[in-house]
């Protein structure tokens, strides 16, 4: 990383909002003339940002020469475009029919209550999303979840305390 | 030509068409809500199923391709049983207060039951509810939306605007602004197009209606109330007129009869409006000609869709637009001055209302810059349906309470001033005076047949030369002038981009908000479908041809107006009552919020 790049940076070594638009002008540049690239960009612009705010949705609206309305849209069309921010780690409950029958939907009363917030939301601290999926593929460890990229087999609400004291 | 079958009649048509169109060629009526003639883009009602022989399914004629040979059933008992099943579902997730909703009577979607035989509605749970956003212009009640879709594909495909579309999925799905605000925070040109196509009572005009009412009641007020010329050939179809029928005469007449004191023609304002437009043309063109600064192409400024379009979407070429107010505000500062002084009236008793084709006229009597003296110039707008409504409900009947004529000082008008109602007119009545101004000559009518571009089907241009000028007007000698018609926003976009990218060939640009003009607006009677766009259309033409006098100069109402009061075009007070300036907005607003 050149002096420059270094010296925009904030102090806790995150890139700060300008370098992620950049970021995001440049995708949106690559990909602006082919046809059909805007849930392409939505997802990249997400994995930079984090979430996609309105200011943002403009930015993609205005750069892409594409209406506003249409931005927002196919972000609310498909789930896994969040415009809230996301927390540090996201929750992932599974709701297929195996885990529904052994408790899911316990898992997720009890995450709900636990978190004070609701399916789709982000925690206050920005520590932890709260999601519902359907089948992780793995119905033999009933009720499962996942948090990141690590699954949780067999959860049961009680377990939930030290699951969730990991983090 | 491809050959098949429907409902046992061999049918040939042309290669592309979608059964829908070949049985509706074939006067095969398949019922549909969500279909729109020659733009049809999203398949959602799907009440236009049929049976094609081979296939496992019904398939959504307006969506499907005919093929040769194939053996189409529109009528069958499975057909019929599907049909009102999908009208059944629809009608679970549809606000039914019917016997209260302005549509009833004319609501597409009430017919459909009639039509379908739908007797019973099985399916009651929860709905998705649905905003109410009401805006000066348009309001908006989602719970009565039914997801067709028209208003999209007019928002997007017709206008190439886009602020309606599809927001989120599934059974939270509505149709909307981004992140569903209000229609009047983002940038909405109230067009109407989209209340124009809605089959139901979810898009309609912000109503107008009690105000006047009030305004009607107080004995204070003297109500003046002015006519758009593109309202008089469209309002008969209210009253079971044949589409294109000029009922001006039955108009005034049931005017005064639910109460209002004085009928005005808007189209005197409109042959005002060319002479000051032509006097601002010519100088900017002599500006433009001797290397002084002058903003060409002038751009037309009467329709405020357009307007508002212009100033969300270009808005570092505002210097380009006219500052002509638009006719009808014209008109209403004039009532409230000269005519006021005239009458020894107070113009805070006075309330002056427009009865438009049009929805952003809602809007633009709202804008601060249409006031005079602290008074709006126009106190309230109604559409061609609201005051339809208005009569009807005081019981009057234009086909029963006779003719009568308009009021001095405004009642005189041109030919060219009815032209104002159809894309092209502004142009046409423009040129017939300035050609006329420059050269002294009469110009033929037959030298304005512009045809439309390849590039954009929206846009008409044509070139007109000036030879031997009068003395005041050497500037034009020999000057070939180009001049371009935009008949709706698509067709502005491809206009407005050549100038931004300078290469605009142009001296003077119309554009009109709504394709084809003020006869298809926002606020006409609906379904205007393209026989009956046809018709108003012609109607126009008919009432040019048979005035008196065809041209804007030579209405003596306007010569006496600049000889009483007015004094010259452009000159000063012209400028304070006539002319206007606008707002800087952008496409999200951001200069409003500086």
């Amino acid at each position: 990383m050149d002096c420059e790049a270094t010296k925009s940076q904030c102090c806790c070594g995150e890139e700060t909002d300008q370098q992620k638009y950049d970021k995001i002008a440049e995708i949106i540049d690559q990909y602006k003339n082919r046809e059909g690239s805007l849930i392409q960009v939505l997802h990249m612009a997400q994995t930079v940002y984090g979430y996609l705010p309105m200011e943002l949705l403009k930015f993609i609206a205005k750069r892409m020469d594409i209406p506003l309305s249409e931005v927002s849209g196919v972000s609310t069309f498909y789930p896994v475009f969040s415009m809230q921010p996301r927390g540090k780690h996201t929750i992932k409950v599974c709701m297929g029919t195996a885990c529904y029958v052994r408790g899911g939907k316990k898992l997720v009363d009890r995450l709900e209550n636990m978190l004070g917030i609701q399916v789709g939301e982000t925690s206050e601290d920005r520590k932890y999303s709260l999601e519902v999926v359907r089948c992780l593929g793995a119905c033999g460890l009933a009720p499962a979840m996942m948090i990141d990229e690590t699954i949780y087999k067999q959860v049961n609400p009680d377990k939930l305390n030290s699951i969730l004291a990991k983090y | 030509m491809i050959n098949l079958s429907i409902n046992n009649k061999l049918v040939s048509v042309p290669e592309g068409s979608t059964i829908l169109e070949a049985a509706k060629h074939n006067k095969i009526d398949i019922p549909n809500l969500c279909n729109l003639d020659g733009v049809h883009k999203f398949g959602s009602c799907r009440l236009c199923v049929v049976e094609v022989e081979g296939d496992k399914n019904l398939q959504a004629s307006c969506m499907v391709q005919v093929r040769d040979g194939m053996v189409v059933h529109t009528n069958t008992d499975k057909v019929r049983k599907v049909r009102k099943n999908l009208f059944e579902l629809m009608l679970s997730n549809h606000r039914q207060d019917c016997l209260k909703c302005q549509r009833s009577l004319s609501c597409e979607l009430q017919n459909m039951g009639k039509r379908l035989g739908v007797t019973e509605a099985r399916y009651t749970g929860q709905t998705s509810g649905g905003i109410v956003d009401i805006s000066p212009a348009i309001s908006r009640d989602m719970a009565k939306c039914i997801l067709c879709r028209r208003c999209i594909t007019a928002c997007n495909d017709i206008q190439k605007v886009g602020i309606l579309n599809a927001q989120n999925s599934g059974f939270k799905t509505v149709v909307g602004t981004a992140l569903d605000l209000p229609i009047n925070t983002v940038n909405c040109t109230f067009c109407g197009q989209c209340v124009a196509v809605c089959p139901v009572g979810a898009l309609k005009e912000t109503d107008a209606i009690q105000n006047v009412w009030g305004a009607i009641s107080d004995k204070c007020k003297r109500v003046v109330v002015q006519i758009d010329p593109a309202v008089r050939v469209a309002i008969g179809e209210e009253f079971g007129y044949e589409p294109g029928t000029q009922v001006t005469g039955q108009l005034i007449a049931g005017l005064r009869e639910i109460g209002f004191d004085v009928v005005f023609d808007t189209n005197f304002a409109a042959d005002l409006t060319v002479i000051e437009a032509s006097s601002e043309f010519l100088t900017r063109m002599k500006y433009s000609l001797e290397d002084m600064e002058a903003r060409l192409p002038l751009m037309s400024s009467c329709s405020p869709a357009w307007i508002k379009y212009v100033e969300h979407t270009y808005p570092e070429k505002l210097d380009h637009l006219s500052t002509c107010k638009s006719p009808h505000t014209m008109l209403g500062a004039l009532a409230k001055s000269y005519y006021a002084e005239k009458l020894k009236v107070e113009p805070k008793n006075m309330a002056v209302v427009s009865i438009m084709p049009c929805t952003a006229k809602k809007f633009e009597i709202s804008r601060p810059e249409m006031t005079n003296n602290g008074l709006p110039n126009v106190d309230a707008v109604l559409t061609t349906r609201e005051i339809a409504r208005m009569m009807q409900e005081a019981g009057v009947d234009l086909r029963k309470v006779g003719k009568s004529q308009f009021d001095q000082p405004f009642e005189l008008s041109s030919g060219a001033a009815e032209l104002f109602g159809l894309s092209g007119g502004v142009m046409e009545a423009t040129l017939r005076t300035v050609h006329e101004m420059v050269t002294g000559r009469e110009l033929a009518i037959d030298k304005l047949q512009a045809a439309p571009l390849e590039e954009c089907d929206q846009v008409k241009d044509v070139e007109l030369r000036f030879d031997n000028p009068l003395e005041a007007y050497q500037y034009m000698a020999g000057i070939t002038i180009k001049v371009a018609v935009a008949s709706g926003l698509r067709g502005a976009e491809f206009l407005m981009d050549q100038i931004t990218k300078q290469e605009s060939p142009y001296s003077f640009i119309e554009v009109m908000g709504c394709p084809g003009g003020c006869i298809s607006g926002g606020g006409q009677p609906r379904p205007a479908t393209s026989e009956t766009l046809q018709k108003r259309l012609q109607a126009i033409y008919q009432e040019d041809e048979v005035k008196l006098f065809r041209k804007a100069h030579q209405n003596e109402g306007v010569t006496k107006l600049y000889k009483e009061f007015l004094k010259e075009p452009n000159g000063q007070k012209a400028q304070d009552l006539l002319h206007t300036q606008y707002t800087k907005r952008g496409k999200f607003n951001e200069y409003l919020c500086d």
